[in-house]
């Protein structure tokens, strides 16, 4: 090997690790926006027509938006060409959808496995003591590839499949939550995705149903110039239980790439959903050029009394990251948890938090918020708790940690408090660190490189976070930080 | 083992070490004494390493190399260590976790496999109980929320599980009670052989009484200022510093 060439192979591993893009044949809708694009995709996806019909009124809410995106958050960047970006990409071999998993193009599987997501019915990183069973629908692009264990799943009446799946064989459940959560107009983005939504994943757990292993997606954007709108619903009937897991990756490309993803999670009463996201799209280069706008919409209602919902992220990836995941706590006793860690490096902004609504009584929730950023990195906690005038009893407590590596990175903290109901307890706390020069110097002295040293710290500050993810995600969370740090010290 | 050549340092334009020379031999246990702010933990940051200190003149070699270029964790690879006199807390990180990512990157640096996690935590156990530490300062956070005494007791800890050539105690024994001093000494003095060097800074006399060093300095505004072994101690006991300066 030439020296170049092994420098050129240090350099590579030393920076984005998912950056390659797969050369398989793809078709395109035509670059731009407009009723027809709207029809195209539904009619490429066989949809009904009140599906079609909620789209196209979708897009008329749009289009009265005059591409005003909300400027509210501390984010800056390009305005985004809506005309100038594909709708719909879906590998040609998907035209006839596999039937197993043997007929899904080798290129893909390829794909999928250099990202470490093995699309093969078996124990997810089979390295690891006591790893258990990891269910995985892969969306590539626009459309769900593969999703395996169905079998099992089935056999306990959990419905685990794309979202156009759902559309197809359980229509009255998709028609049923769909846009129940977060309404079609809430935001700009959520508005957007309303009408163009590619795929994404559908999940009904049964009632008294505790699914027996963890849910998960893999979103990977492939194509150039595309835009990724996926839609995922995840029902949770009476005192049943899932752990749902979300990653995602995109190649490195020079231009931004929009992704505007709608997640709505419905709890119903007794019953429980965690939903844990690693999310690791490109952030660019050192400069800022390329990486993935970030604008996603995440709201779970905690309809049914005695309901929780639980969030955790870990946000590393992307340029610009828009991100809110909220709970409304709607039944009695229902519960809401926020557990983020976001990291900014270089010029990455993250303007994130969430949103915890309190309806019911005796209704609680739990904030924790650990923001680290780096390099030119700007980090915002932007968090509203709204304690609603029948919310007795409501609880919140909310723990909001920034830490700064470096001199020219940015931390924010905006908490909205809106408490309507005295008989309510909302307690707030916050604090911003840095790395302490005596901090680095103790591991140092014990051997510990700079580098090391800072993962080490990092992943000490993020540790109640971090503890909430299932083993495997949190051992891959653990690593995607290091990753994210490297050039953040020295 | 070290050797300090003609060594001046400041910090901010004020000189701190004054053209200082001390030499360290294989197996030999050295005491320096000196008053507050005469600039012994200046001492042993700059043995090991820390920035934010202008060297101005000297040397310090380490087994025959000069260290003043090697960043503080390639000398902790090369086995200096130094036991601090106010050790730093990091939350969120296992005591045990953080001394076994230290034994491993010391290994990685020496080229030698990582530790066997069971053995480590064997040995951990042993020697935990070895210096009567309760069994959950393993688990917690290191140094977080440590009583002052704690704090050094783990410094030691650190140290006998880490095994270095030398091992500079900065004040190891101020904050400790009477028993946790005889069991920390007595576990520092049984580490003490031929093959490793010790350099004890302190204030009082009854750590050198369990220890025994082989050499005493006295330490005054960068330098030292009177040189003897051990009766040098009881001396200074009774008349301080002004029968010195
Ligand atoms: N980073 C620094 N900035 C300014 N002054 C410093 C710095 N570090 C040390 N000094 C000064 O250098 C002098 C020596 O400090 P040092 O901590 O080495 O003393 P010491 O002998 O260890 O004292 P003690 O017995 O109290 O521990 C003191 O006057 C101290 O204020
Ligand atoms: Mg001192």
């Amino acid at each position: 090997m030439t020296t170049s060439e092994t420098a050129k192979i240090v350099e590579e591993a030393s920076e984005y690790k998912y950056g390659f893009t797969t050369d398989i044949e793809q078709e395109f809708a035509p670059k731009g926006l407009n009723v027809d694009i709207v029809k195209f995709i539904s009619k490429k996806k066989n949809e009904p027509q009140w599906l079609l019909n909620w789209r196209l009124n979708a897009f008329d809410m749009w289009k009265k938006r005059k591409y005003e995106m909300p400027k509210w958050a501390n984010l800056k960047y390009d305005n985004i060409n809506f005309q100038d970006i594909h709708y719909f990409a879906a590998p040609k071999s998907d035209e006839e959808k596999p039937k197993s998993l043997d007929e899904i193009d080798p290129e893909l599987l390829r794909a999928y496995n250099k990202l470490g997501i093995p699309l093969k019915e078996q124990e997810f990183l089979a390295g690891i003591k006591n790893s258990h069973k990891v269910a995985i629908d892969a969306v590539f692009d626009s459309v769900s590839v593969a999703t395996t264990f169905k079998d099992e799943l089935n056999k306990l009446g959990i419905i685990f499949c794309s979202f156009s799946e759902a559309v197809q064989n359980h229509p009255d459940l998709v028609k049923k939550y769909l846009g129940s959560v977060v309404p079609t107009n809430d935001n700009f983005f959520s508005n957007l995705n309303s009408a163009v939504f590619s795929d994404g994943s559908f999940v009904y757990i049964p009632p008294n149903v505790k699914c027996p292993m963890e849910l998960s997606t893999y979103f990977r954007i492939n194509a150039a110039n595309t835009g990724q709108f996926e839609r995922t619903l995840i029902i949770a009937d009476r005192g049943s239980y899932v752990s749902y897991l979300e990653g995602c990756t995109a190649p490195m490309r020079d231009e931004n790439q929009l992704h505007a993803a709608v997640v709505e999670l419905v709890a119903l009463e007794d019953a429980e959903i965690k939903y844990s996201t690693v999310q690791n799209w490109y952030p660019g280069d050192k400069n800022g050029n390329g990486g993935i706008y970030n604008f996603v919409t995440k709201r779970g209602t905690c309809l049914g009394d005695n309901s929780k919902i639980s969030w955790t992220q870990v946000e590393t990836g992307s340029a610009v990251t828009w991100k809110y995941p909220s709970v409304i706590l709607k039944g009695n006793n229902s519960k809401g948890e926020f557990y983020s860690v976001a990291l900014s490096n270089n010029m990455q902004q993250a303007d994130t938090g969430t949103k915890m609504i309190h309806l019911g009584k005796n209704t609680s929730s739990r904030i924790v918020s650990k923001g680290i950023s780096a390099g030119k990195g700007q980090q915002t906690y932007r968090g509203l708790v709204s304690v609603l005038p029948n919310a007795s009893n409501a609880k919140n407590f909310t723990q909001c940690d920034s830490l700064l590596i470096g001199n020219d990175c940015g931390a924010h903290t905006v908490p909205y408090i809106n408490v309507r109901n005295e008989l309510s307890d909302v307690a707030h706390e916050a604090t911003t660190s840095k790395i302490s020069e005596e901090q680095l110097f103790y591991c140092r002295q014990r051997g510990i490189n700079e580098e090391d040293a800072t993962a080490l710290i990092v992943n000490g500050f993020c540790r109640e976070v971090l503890k909430n993810l299932p083993m495997e995600f949190a051992v891959e969370a653990k690593k995607l930080l290091e990753l994210s740090l490297e050039g953040a010290v020295g | 083992m070290l050797e300090i050549k003609n060594l001046s340092v400041s910090v901010q334009n004020k000189i701190i070490i004054n053209s200082l020379n001390l030499e360290i031999e294989r197996g030999k246990k050295v005491a320096i004494m000196g008053p507050n702010g005469s600039g012994k933990s200046t001492l042993s940051n700059v043995i090991a390493g820390k920035h934010g200190y202008q060297i101005n003149n000297g040397k310090i070699f380490f087994n025959g190399i000069n260290i003043l270029e090697l960043d503080p964790e390639e000398r902790a690879a090369k086995g200096i260590y130094l036991a601090f006199q106010y050790p730093v807390e990091i939350p969120g990180i296992a005591n045990s976790s953080f001394l076994r990512t230290a034994l491993n990157s010391i290994r990685k640096y020496n080229g030698e496999k990582d530790l066997n996690t069971r053995e480590f935590l064997e040995e951990c156990k042993d020697l935990s109980k070895r210096l009567n530490l309760d069994a959950s300062f393993l688990s917690r956070d290191l140094n977080t929320g440590f009583s002052g005494g704690e704090k050094k007791k783990n410094e030691i800890f650190h140290m006998l599980m880490m095994k270095p050539k030398l091992c500079i105690l900065d004040e190891i024994d101020s904050g400790l009670d009477i028993d946790a001093l005889k069991v920390i000494s007595d576990g520092v003095s049984k580490y003490s052989n031929e093959n490793n060097s010790l350099l004890i800074i302190t204030h009082y006399q009854r750590l050198l009484d369990y220890i025994k060093p082989d050499e005493v300095h006295i330490f005054n505004e960068g330098k030292i200022i009177k040189s003897g072994d051990y009766n040098l101690v009881k001396t200074l006991e009774e008349k301080g510093y002004q029968e010195f300066v």
